[in-house]
């Protein structure tokens, strides 16, 4: 093997995959994993865990992997993450981790998240969960949510042995985990249910259906006998353009598309929530939730278009996401932006109006912005639109609870160390309080709340 | 689980139940909803509350069998439960923040038509807890549609029925007796509250503007999550778009786009049918019915 490039993980062919929902790559195996790490150097100033926002100690549990001693691996990554298997799937690696291995310089980074998968899986196999071993301090925290913020910071907080409570609105805990992301990206009985199945192994109690703000207040959970609350409750609410044409049948959110997909699994023929058949559609934006709308819809059987108003460069997407899209045959309308969306006399979606934009001077996040350029505008006949132009929280809880402090763009406000809100014994962390992020930011307020919060306790 | 403790048919497709929701029941107000998941593989479905025990933790709820969930929903029992039941959703009516004096200064008319007298009820039943006299007219299509109207009569001063074919009491839709009672009885109001079918709610609020009188009404667009999350139930009411689920679902009915919310409600009608079918049926309707590979 050359030692400058990857082994190559196995996935299921795009031809095949475009017309199923099951996962698309299939990670390593134990062969291949013990071969891709013996890649990792092992540097003593180990540069990649500055790149990961929960600094998992990399080196150490590539190490154990090298020596084909995985449940070590495991518990070495379990020192910092609850949830090893989703973020093997879902980080950025090629913006964290994999962007500062030193291999990477000369030839191609250790996969290092794939690596982080692979140990997961094996554990989640082998059945290897994470264990407590702690006093019980009969303290009880509530948590609101339980997307990857949520379940972080209540495992760690049963780890320091609290009593912790996770109040969820829907009927399913996970958060983006269960409703935005798709199943070919990251399954949800095998992995996700198998990670919070983890986190409920630590003593952690989860209670769905229960919408905090509405079934009931953060302070009468204080009523109740919690001494500390954090607030996990992601950024939900989904934004629009505001351009013409935007109500019309056949525009969605994608939230509402992934969600019916997912959560509510429209796509399987048992379950009886509906989703439209689209034919042709277009998905405005070029993230994450971009990529994933294009392809559940190209799944269930559309010509799909990406419309991103700036060049490929820009897609803020994952890398992987990006290739996969392309490869199963996603067609990218580049420095592309709607305009207006057009329908007929019942308000059907019939097409969309674009401009064609070029890059201009760079903005105030450093990215060259886009210009239209005169007379460019062009019509695409579809029936679909979703859009996917980013979310922030809403504001169930900050309008229920007196002196909790918001930002202008509805953020809830909460110290980076310690996740300390306005209000006392209030603590946030995740997309509520960064807007929409990643997973693996979520994590780390969700780690560094727990630590605010058994401070605070302690010392109360 | 959430547990039905008690089950009535209250006419042909219409269904009341009461099922134990502790945490809802302590909450809730009238105007708000809850969405309630039969099992693992049931639609999320939004119901208005009808009405709610503190101390037994129950709430009722009414609903018409229309599609195959709601099918699927008339066939529990008591003894029997829903896997999901989340609560209270929305806002509550605007009439439990105003004070006594103010309810009392003013003379409601309540417009029920069909299932929508379930949502109705709890309103009128607070006006009167607190003391206030109010109207009410329940309509529908026809006699055996026509619902809680002895339970309306404990709380309402006037209650009033109407059937479009004139099976029971006056013949007419809920329009032509709000124009009976205003021009030839000589009522008077100072605000409506209508709560029905989307198209009733349309003709109500245009009587109702060109009489003068404000008028609430209460939207039940296509809804996934209840949230905020995904903007499924999106309502233009005054030019802005609102999310039904979170800003409503009561809305200035002189304000919202009325023929947008039906053309909108069209849009599952084929899924939702086609699912229907398929209950009924079989799985012979798949693809289009004929055969022939659907729409080709
Ligand atoms: C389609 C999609 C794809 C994505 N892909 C990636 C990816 O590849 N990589 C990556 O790193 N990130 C990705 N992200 C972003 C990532 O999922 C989020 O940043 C992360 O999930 C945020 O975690 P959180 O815990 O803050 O909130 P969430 O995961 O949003 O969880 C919040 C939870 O709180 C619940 N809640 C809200 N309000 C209340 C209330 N009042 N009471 C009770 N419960 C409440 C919600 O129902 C939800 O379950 C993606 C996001 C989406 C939507
Ligand atoms: S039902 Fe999803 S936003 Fe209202």
């Amino acid at each position: 093997m050359d030692p400058l490039k990857r082994v190559p993980v196995r996935e299921q062919e795009p031809e095949v995959r475009a017309h199923n929902f099951e996962e698309v790559c299939y990670g390593y195996n134990m062969e291949e994993a013990v071969e891709e790490a013996q890649r990792c150097l092992g540097c003593k100033n180990p540069k990649c865990r500055t790149g990961c926002p929960v600094s998992i100690d990399i080196p150490g549990f590539i190490e154990n992997v090298k020596k084909g001693n995985i449940e070590e691996a495991y518990k070495v990554i379990s020192l910092y993450s609850a949830l090893p298997a989703v973020c093997g799937r879902v980080c950025p690696q090629e913006s964290q981790c994999e962007k500062y291995c030193i291999r990477g310089i000369k030839g191609e980074a250790v996969s290092i998240g794939k690596l982080e998968r692979f140990v997961a899986d094996w554990a989640r196999e082998n059945g290897i969960k994470p264990t407590v071993d702690v006093p019980k301090k009969n303290k009880k925290v509530a948590v609101i949510g339980s997307g990857p913020s949520g379940l972080t910071c209540a495992g760690d907080l049963a780890k320091m042995g609290y009593d912790v409570t996770i109040f969820e609105a829907l009927h399913e805990a996970g958060g983006v985990l269960v409703y935005g992301i798709p199943e070919f990206r990251l399954p949800k009985e095998k992995v996700v249910a198998a990670e919070i199945e983890n986190v409920k192994a630590l003593g952690v109690k989860i209670e769905t259906n229960v919408i905090i703000g509405k079934s009931i207040t953060i302070d009468q959970l204080f009523d109740d006998g919690f001494e500390a609350v954090f607030i996990g409750s992601g950024a939900g609410l989904p934004r629009f353009m505001g351009i013409k044409g935007e109500t019309a049948n056949g525009v969605f959110s994608a939230n509402e598309y992934l969600t019916r997909s997912n959560l509510m699994k429209a796509f399987d023929e048992d379950y009886d929530t509906p989703i439209v058949s689209a034919k042709k559609v277009a998905v405005v934006g070029g993230g994450n939730v971009a990529m994933d709308a294009a392809r559940t819809a190209l799944r269930s059987g559309a010509e799909v278009h990406i419309v991103y108003r700036r060049s490929e460069e820009e897609l803020p997407a994952r890398a992987e996401e990006v290739h996969h899209a392309k490869q199963e045959g996603i067609i990218f309308d580049l420095l592309t932006n709607p305009v207006e969306i057009l329908s007929d006399e019942n308000d059907n979606v019939t097409g969309i109006k674009c401009v064609r934009m070029e890059l201009g001077e760079p903005d105030a996040s450093g990215r060259r912005s886009p210009v239209v350029i005169e007379g460019s505008e062009f019509v695409i006949e579809l029936d679909t639109v979703i859009m996917a132009l980013g979310t922030s929280p809403n504001p169930l809880i900050s309008s229920t609870t007196k002196g909790l402090e918001i930002n202008r763009r509805k953020c809830i406000v909460a110290n980076e160390e310690s996740g300390q809100t306005s209000r006392e014994g209030v603590f946030a962390g995740g997309d509520a309080v960064t807007g929409a992020a990643t997973v693996i930011l979520a994590m780390g307020a969700g780690k560094a709340a727990a630590k605010g919060i058994d401070n605070y306790l302690s010392e109360k | 689980m959430f547990k039905i403790v008690r089950k009535e048919v209250l006419s042909d497709k219409i269904i009341l139940m009461d099922v134990v929701a502790p945490f809802v029941a302590k909450s809730c107000y009238p105007g708000q909803f809850v969405i309630v998941k039969i099992d693992e593989k049931g639609e999320r479905i939004p119901l208005t509350i009808c009405d709610y025990d503190r101390e037994k933790e129950t709430i009722t709820i009414v609903f018409q069998t229309v599609g195959v969930s709601t099918e699927r929903m008339a066939k529990l029992e008591v003894g029997d439960a829903f896997r999901d039941f989340v609560g209270p959703l929305g806002v509550e009516s605007e009439l439990v923040h105003e004070s006594e004096e103010v309810l009392k200064s003013q003379k409601i008319l309540f417009v029920a038509g069909g299932v929508g007298t379930a949502p109705v009820y709890p309103q009128v039943k607070w006006m009167k807890e607190h003391g206030c006299d109010v109207d009410c007219i329940i309509g529908a299509r026809d006699k055996s549609l026509i619902i809680l109207e002895e339970e309306m009569k404990k709380y309402a001063k006037n209650v009033f029925v109407c059937t479009d074919n004139g099976s029971y009491g006056f013949k007419g839709n809920v329009n032509d007796m709000i124009k009976e009672l205003v021009y030839n009885q000589g009522y008077k109001y100072d605000k409506v509250i209508a709560i029905g079918p989307v198209i009733m709610m349309k003709f109500v609020c245009l009587l109702t503007k060109e009489l003068g009188i404000p008028t609430i009404v209460s939207m039940n667009p296509i809804m996934v999550d209840g949230t905020g999350m995904c903007g499924a139930c999106r309502v233009i009411v005054g030019g802005e778009v609102k999310f039904a689920c979170v800003d409503g679902p009561e809305f200035d009915g002189h304000l919202v786009d009325f023929d947008g919310a039906m053309k909108r409600q069209r849009l599952y009608k084929t899924e939702e049918g086609r699912a229907m079918l398929k209950l009924e049926e079989g799985d012979t309707h798949k693809n289009g019915g004929c055969g022939c590979g659907g729409d080709k």
